[in-house]
């Protein structure tokens, strides 16, 4: 059989089929009467901040948009949002996601998920949300540790990590979570830090934006079980030789002076020179646009787990069909065909293959 | 057979009888369900009233000629309403030593059984354990066996065509319907046209089939080996345009029907499971009636993506058997606490885990039942034959909007996969299962909020207030939720409420009164059952009758809740038996609930119940020895 053509999928905005509105918006607009229970110190806080405070620049309809989420910390997300939404349960917010998104292209669809939530018990989710390019943005709060159940490693973990259930150090080896998306062929793929509201704004601006599934890691701490855990890449002197910001179509440089730069190395992925050393020239530019993600990736890998060398921005922001678009578009192609055909719910029960049964003769004996 | 004898022109025998069970046996490979799908339309197209019963292994391709790669089709038909597939064969087509082996204890002596010789080779004899061809030794001396080479002879009608000898063999299928569509007085052209539109593509081949179907009915016409020859008249249904159909595509046009109905897109998010793809490869046919087919990751994703489907608006459907239910029932969980739509269609089949994957059972009653955690009451409602699965999919359909619930429709495999006549319903006829969408705020204090969970003071259903509704922002979830505000809640008398009011709203949903069949109106045992077991049953019940005896039947259709009437009804009749295929998870549930002294029946052989059988049970019920 072959697959019926349904002409050119056209690549708009992430945002195009959502009613938009002319009144002016505040985060004050986005916030419910319900108050957060958040540990004080959370990461949670500031990204909600920056989310609320990010909303009304979309000029949306309040009612066209929902957060789904899951189970974790992060995933009481949506209860402080003044949108449409809905906790769920562990791992399956991609899930609900995805129904929402297929029938409903007029409404403006978040995920909020944690490392636990979208990594371990939703890992098959995610990775097929990806890959099917649903039209969500998945905003993955990555604080590696289980909070809500007090302490336990994470998928995102270091190796040899001591928690609760680790007294011995974690021996499991961790995700990198902008690699795994990557890896099951997402068409964006951001990162941003908790308190980095300005280059988090900026990402959610631009994810919010792509059609198709936007993942964004954001880094942020969970001060009771893993504080600190990515102080240094917020405070000390050498936060700039540690943070690397992409910027499209720039050359990739860091530091304080943009001493320096990254290169392609022998082993055929990316490392990190002093510009100095080996010339302007030799440092790659930054194109998320590249069909082929292989420099993306290798921008992943940069750094360990210790964060020595981070990378932050959007990764890749590709076009693709979308699987919601192409869901509609056959309905849509078939309901035309059947309309011409003049078919209809008698039509279908009916069948061809009938054969009828004749009242029986009365007063027969 | 009861049969009525007359010669017919040939001079041969015609008998009239007014039922006969054939049963056609191969291997996998040799196209059984085809031949007894299209001897079916036949029938079916005759105007016999009929019912089947196809019998497959779960391996796609067992090894050939092996007792495991064993295939069968049952076919009933007749000239009066019947119940079941019938329990045995009065003829039997085994076209190998293994279908032989598989099925000849299922004839009864004197019936007919006609076997393809050519598979009897040494080889494919001490496969299947025969220590010596039992068409040469005396073992088929009860029956009144024909031995016919349908390999050879339909190679001899194809040589014609210049196939090679292996592809000219493989159309043996088709002699052996032709032979047996002479014997029956069959039409032809059917078949032809059939045959003729299936290999539209490959011509060759249609040709080939069509060849070697005529070989089969002019086999039967010129040789001297079938001195009789059958038929069976039109049946006296209720008067109506009929289609044949099976329990899958009558549930896929019932979800179809009831999106109409509700004048609601419909959403199936799926995963493949047997023996509930069809479910899914029907529905996906229909796009053009606002039908979106979702082929998920796994069962969990299918069941989140139909419920998200129904948070905004939707027909959210799923599709699974036992095991997948086993995955979704979280979400089924959170299907209950959110209050929203959502319909599962589970085709039950032989459990625990794998299990029996395409064979019948109706064991997961308990798990639709039960199986969550916390109190998740969920309706259940149960088709009791093929066609019955339209009317069971849109009263399902009408239960989950109505009262905003997650509804269970458990079919099994054996009506998923048997077919019968449907009287085609005018649509004009159908119920309108259109229900609102909320569009104001309703929070009785006038402060102009909108309370999710407020009730509706009859149903008990919650609004369901769908995204892209302004002023109707709101946040469910899993957490307990205050009662009527809808807001995170861990109050422990509102927790005791919220639990007490979602049971509460299950136990208050519509149901018919259950109906008791009791034609004489003396009789002091009742037999209850539910679902599939309704066919078996009921031709039990009139066995049992036939021999002047008297016994009530009635059949739940609706497990959860009960019908109002259900207690009064068991409590009026001296015994009562409730035959299961599981280990007895209905009579356990009427003894706890109602306190009687119900007696099961159960066997779980991974197939119906046989009419034979129950009716011995029901006969010494009546003398008053029950089961134990």
């Amino acid at each position: 059989m072959t697959a019926v053509e349904l002409g050119q999928p056209s690549f708009g905005g992430g945002l195009d089929l959502v009613p938009t509105t002319d009144e002016p918006q505040k985060a004050k607009d986005y916030t419910s009467d319900q108050e957060v229970r958040w540990c004080p110190g959370c990461g949670d806080y500031a990204v909600l901040a920056s989310v609320r405070s990010f909303l009304p620049e979309l000029g949306l309809k309040r009612e066209n948009i929902v957060f789904v989420s899951g189970i974790g910390c992060s995933s009481r997300f949506p209860y402080y949002l003044d949108t449409y939404g809905m906790h769920s349960i562990h791992g399956r917010a991609p899930t609900i996601a995805t129904g929402l998104a297929v029938t409903r292209p007029d409404l403006s669809v978040w995920v909020v998920t944690g490392d636990g939530d979208a990594l371990s018990i939703g890992g098959n989710h995610l990775i097929h949300a990806l890959r099917r390019n649903m039209n969500i943005t998945i905003l993955l709060f990555n604080n590696r540790i289980y909070g809500l159940t007090k302490g336990q490693y994470s998928p995102t973990s270091e190796t040899g990590k001591v928690t609760k259930s680790t007294p011995m150090g974690s021996i499991d080896a961790p995700f990198n979570p902008v690699s795994l998306a990557l890896g099951a062929e997402a068409t964006f793929v951001g990162r941003a830090l908790d308190s980095d509201r300005k280059g988090l704004t900026e990402v959610l601006r631009q994810a919010a934006a792509h059609r198709g599934a936007s993942l964004v890691e954001i880094f942020q701490d969970c001060p009771i079980f893993n504080d600190g855990s990515f102080d240094v890449l917020r405070k000390g002197d050498d936060v700039a030789e540690r943070l690397i910001k992409l910027v499209d179509g720039e050359p990739i440089t860091f530091g304080n002076d943009n001493e320096y730069g990254v290169v392609r190395s022998a082993s055929g992925g990316l490392e990190v020179a002093e510009v100095a050393d080996v010339g302007q020239d030799a440092v790659v530019v930054h194109r998320a646009g590249e069909e082929d993600p292989t420099q993306s990736f290798a921008l992943s890998r940069l750094s360990d787990q210790d964060l020595t060398h981070t990378v932050t921005g959007i990764f890749r922001k590709v076009d693709r069909p979308t699987y919601d678009d192409g869901a509609r578009a056959q309905v849509t192609a078939a309901t035309e065909q059947a309309q011409q055909r003049g078919d209809d719910l008698q039509a279908l029960l009916s069948g061809k293959d009938t054969w009828a049964v004749l009242p029986e003769p009365e007063n027969e004996q | 057979m009861s049969t009525d004898a007359a010669v017919g022109p040939a001079g041969r025998e015609v008998r009239q009888t007014h039922r006969v069970v054939i049963r056609f046996a191969g291997d996998s490979g040799d196209g059984m369900q085809l031949t007894g799908d299209r001897f079916t339309s036949e029938a079916a197209a005759f105007g016999n009233d009929l019912a089947t019963l196809p019998n497959f292994p779960a391996e796609i391709r067992a090894p050939a000629g092996t007792l495991p790669g064993v295939s069968s089709f049952q076919l009933h038909f007749a000239d009066y309403d019947i119940l079941t597939p019938g329990d045995r064969p009065d003829v039997l087509v085994a076209m190998n030593p293994a279908a032989l082996k598989a099925n000849l204890e299922d004839l009864p002596h004197g019936g007919i059984l006609i076997v393809n010789t050519d598979e009897f080779t040494k080889r494919n004899l001490a496969k299947v354990g025969y220590e010596s061809n039992p068409l040469e030794d005396d073992s088929l001396e009860p029956y009144t066996t024909h031995q016919v080479a349908m390999a050879t002879l339909t190679r001899g009608a194809l040589e014609p065509t210049g196939m090679s000898k292996k592809d000219a063999e493989r159309a043996k299928n088709m002699f052996a319907l032709g032979l047996l569509s002479w014997m029956y007085h069959r039409g032809t052209e059917g078949t032809e046209q059939f045959l003729r539109e299936k290999f539209a593509k490959k011509p060759d081949l249609a040709e080939a089939n069509i060849l070697a179907f005529r070989a089969g009915w002019n086999y039967g016409e010129t040789t001297e080996s079938f001195a009789v020859t059958y038929e069976v008249a039109p049946a006296r249904l209720a008067e109506g345009t009929y289609r044949q159909i099976t329990g899958n595509l009558a549930l896929a046009y019932g979800v179809v029907a009831a999106g109409q109905q509700a004048k609601l897109p419909v959403f199936l998010g799926t995963y493949p499971i047997t023996p509930a793809s069809d479910v899914l490869h029907e529905l996906s046919k229909h796009k053009g009636m606002g039908v979106t087919t979702f082929q998920a990751e796994d069962e969990i994703a299918g069941i989140g993506a139909a419920l998200g489907a129904s948070f905004g608006g939707a027909l959210g459907v799923t599709s699974t058997s036992g095991p997948g239910v086993a995955l979704k029932s979280e979400t089924i969980g959170l299907a209950v606490a959110l209050e929203l739509p959502l319909l599962i269609l589970d085709v039950q089949r032989g459990g625990p885990s794998t299990g029996l994957p395409t064979k019948t059972e109706q064991a997961d009653l308990l798990q639709a039942m039960y199986g969550r955690n916390g109190e998740a009451p969920v309706p259940i409602i149960a088709p009791q034959s093929p066609a019955d699965c339209f009317d069971a999919a849109l009263d399902a359909v009408r239960m989950a909007l109505t009262y905003r619930t997650p509804v269970f429709l458990l079919s099994d495999g054996a009506i998923a996969n048997g077919s019968e006549p449907w009287r085609i319903p005018d649509v004009e006829t159908l119920p309108d299962l259109s229900v609102p969408f909320a569009t104001e705020a309703n929070a009785p204090d006038g402060s102009g909020e909108f309370w999710p969970y407020l009730r509706d003071a009859d149903t008990l259903a919650r609004p369901w207030a769908i995204p892209g509704t302004a002023g109707l922002e709101h946040r469910i979830g899993g957490l307990e939720k205050a009662d009527g505000r809808g807001t995170i809640s861990y109050d422990p008398d509102n927790h005791d409420r919220m639990v007490r009011l979602r049971q509460a709203k299950i136990d208050g949903i519509e149901v018919p009164d259950l109906t008791v069949d009791d034609p004489t109106g003396d009789a002091e045992v009742l037999v209850i059952g539910w679902g599939s077991s309704f066919g078996p049953i009921g031709a039990a019940c009139r066995r049992v009758r036939a021999a002047g005896m008297s016994v009530a039947q009635a059949h739940l259709r609706h497990l959860n809740p009960l019908p109002r009437n259900v207690g009064d009804v068991l409590r009026s009749y001296r015994r009562v038996i409730v035959p299961e295929m599981n280990l007895g998870q209905l009579a356990m549930l009427l003894r706890a609930k109602f306190l009687v002294d119900a007696h099961s029946y159960t066997k779980v052989a991974g197939l119906p119940f046989q009419a034979e059988e129950l009716a011995g049970v029901l006969t010494d019920a009546v003398k008053g020895d029950l089961p134990a």
